[in-house]
């Protein structure tokens, strides 16, 4: 769902396909990271610096390349894809082709004979917040209503006063940052290498596909479903089978539902 | 001069379809314009709004040139319009589709003030705007128009595809917004009852040109009608 999030509102809202979107997550990786190393508080760099990095990037990147593809797709697919690749060979070049991580803080909790971290926990809780936090900001801002509106009709939303390229560059920041924020929360969990986006970038896709036209609705329940799938193939098999039967629930579902979770449930909702 | 026109030209890729056109409306003025389909004049509007630009002319709005302008900078100068097909928000509900049109505090007080005009719009406020008829739509699409509080408002074929009892309400809020509330309006019609009862001067625009202009009484006489519009006398 962490990974998702910011792919529903650039992919799922905006339908920019952003194949940067996994050296977005890996940028944010690194840069908490780097401001942990220099002795940021470790929340801090997650949960501030991790983003806010992002963010401008997203922004920079959308207001140099972006923007001006906006409506051809296959332009924005290949243009995204050549900022995948600078961006990886940027942080190669720095950072050498090597795992890099935090520590996990928080340590962990027993329950009986096993011992869960208490990071992954929290992990659950703050991936929660997030979802109930763009919730609320899509329903009840203005921002959000902007952003709503300018998606739905960019012309009609300039009639009313409202400069859609201002919006785009903040939706995407917004898509950039929230990709960064999962970044930096997972680098405790699975270190960070030039190469992670790719690992990530292809389930984030799956997933908000999957989840059809309502963003939210559709990236939660999509996310909740594939992801009991995974994890419950992997307890009782192997994690290699665990990825192929996310793969075949994707398929599956698609097949049933040809415009998601949310053309057929949750209509209307956000 | 509120709106001053001078020799504007546009046209889609290589074809024409603006050829010079003069066009002035004082403010509080009722301006209409009249023409066949394929004449120009939604791309007129389309024009003095920012969506097709202009390849030669000027278009001055308060006094401001604003030839150049995106689309939203005009808006935000007082020029509100209202398209022809209404582009309600569909996904929005009334409200949201209200409040998108406008940008400061106070935007309780504002909708509640609008919807004394538009007091069939009550009821629907928190439906989807795409659940609404047309003619409910197009009452929001003025209504969502009025919320950004414009100088002058374009209105592209309000009427098009509406039941009659809603054209008669149409003609109602019109004239209350411009004899009440003073607003400017430039009108583009097709149909003939509705723009000779509301407009002060109704303009004929043929092949992108303003051909000639006439008094709404005018539009009645059939040798009028026939030289000039193509249709017979029964318009009333």
């Amino acid at each position: 769902m962490l990974i998702s999030v910011g792919l529903a509102i650039v992919f799922g809202m905006m339908r920019v396909i952003n194949l940067a979107h996994g050296e977005f997550l890996m940028l944010g990786g690194y840069a908490a990271i780097v401001a942990t190393n220099h002795g940021v508080n470790i929340w801090i760099a997650m949960l501030l610096v991790a983003p806010i990095v992002v963010g401008i990037i997203g922004v920079i990147a959308e207001r140099l390349i972006i923007r001006v593809l906006y409506g051809r797709m296959i332009d924005t697919l290949l243009a995204t894809w050549g900022l995948s690749l600078f961006f990886i060979g940027l942080v190669t070049t720095i950072f050498g082709n090597t795992v890099n991580g935090i520590g996990a803080p928080l340590g962990g909790i027993a329950v009986g004979r096993y011992s869960i971290s208490l990071y992954r926990l929290v992990l659950v809780g703050i991936a929660a917040a997030i979802l109930v936090a763009i919730y609320v900001v899509l329903r009840t801002t203005r921002l959000g209503l902007l952003a709503r509106g300018t998606m739905e009709n960019p012309n009609m939303a300039a009639a009313l006063g409202v400069s859609p390229p201002r919006v785009y560059a903040a939706t995407f920041g917004v898509g950039a940052a929230l990709t960064g924020l999962a970044g930096g929360l997972l680098a405790p969990i699975s270190g960070v290498l030039p190469t992670v986006g790719a690992a990530y970038v292809a389930k984030a896709f799956i997933t908000v596909i999957s989840g059809g036209t309502a963003i939210m609705a559709g990236t939660a329940s999509a996310a909740s479903l594939f992801g009991t799938v995974n994890q419950l193939l992997t307890y009782l098999t192997t994690p290699v089978i665990g990825e192929a039967g996310l793969l075949a629930a994707a398929i599956l579902l698609l097949r049933v539902l040809p415009h998601g979770i949310t053309g057929k449930l949750f209509r209307g909702s956000l | 001069m509120f709106l001053h026109v001078t020799e504007l030209s546009a046209r889609y890729g290589r074809i024409p379809v603006l050829n010079g056109i003069e066009l002035q409306v004082a403010a509080g003025e009722f301006v209409g314009v009249l023409g066949h389909n394929g004449m120009g004049k939604t791309t007129l509007l389309r024009t003095l709004m920012g969506f097709v630009p202009a390849q030669r002319g000027r278009i001055a709005f308060d006094d401001v040139d604003v030839t150049r302008e995106p689309p939203y900078a005009r808006a935000r100068r007082g020029l509100g319009y209202v398209p022809q097909g209404r582009e309600i928000f569909p996904g929005l509900s009334v409200r949201d589709n209200l409040r998108m049109g406008f940008a400061g505090r106070g935007v309780d007080e504002r909708i509640d003030a609008i919807l004394e005009t538009f007091p069939r719009l009550t009821p629907l406020l928190n439906r989807r705007g795409g659940a609404l008829s047309g003619g409910e739509q197009q009452l929001l699409a003025i209504a969502r128009c009025l919320a950004g509080q414009p100088k002058m408002i374009l209105f592209d074929e309000p009427t098009e595809g509406i039941q009659p009892s809603i054209i008669e309400e149409l003609v109602v809020v019109l004239r209350q917004l411009h004899q009440r509330q003073g607003l400017t309006i430039l009108l583009v019609e097709q149909n003939l009852e509705f723009i000779a009862e509301l407009a002060q001067r109704v303009l004929l625009i043929q092949k992108g040109t303003i051909l000639r202009e006439l008094r709404p009484k005018e539009l009645r006489q059939a040798d009028v009608l026939n030289e000039f519009v193509g249709v017979g006398t029964d318009a009333g």
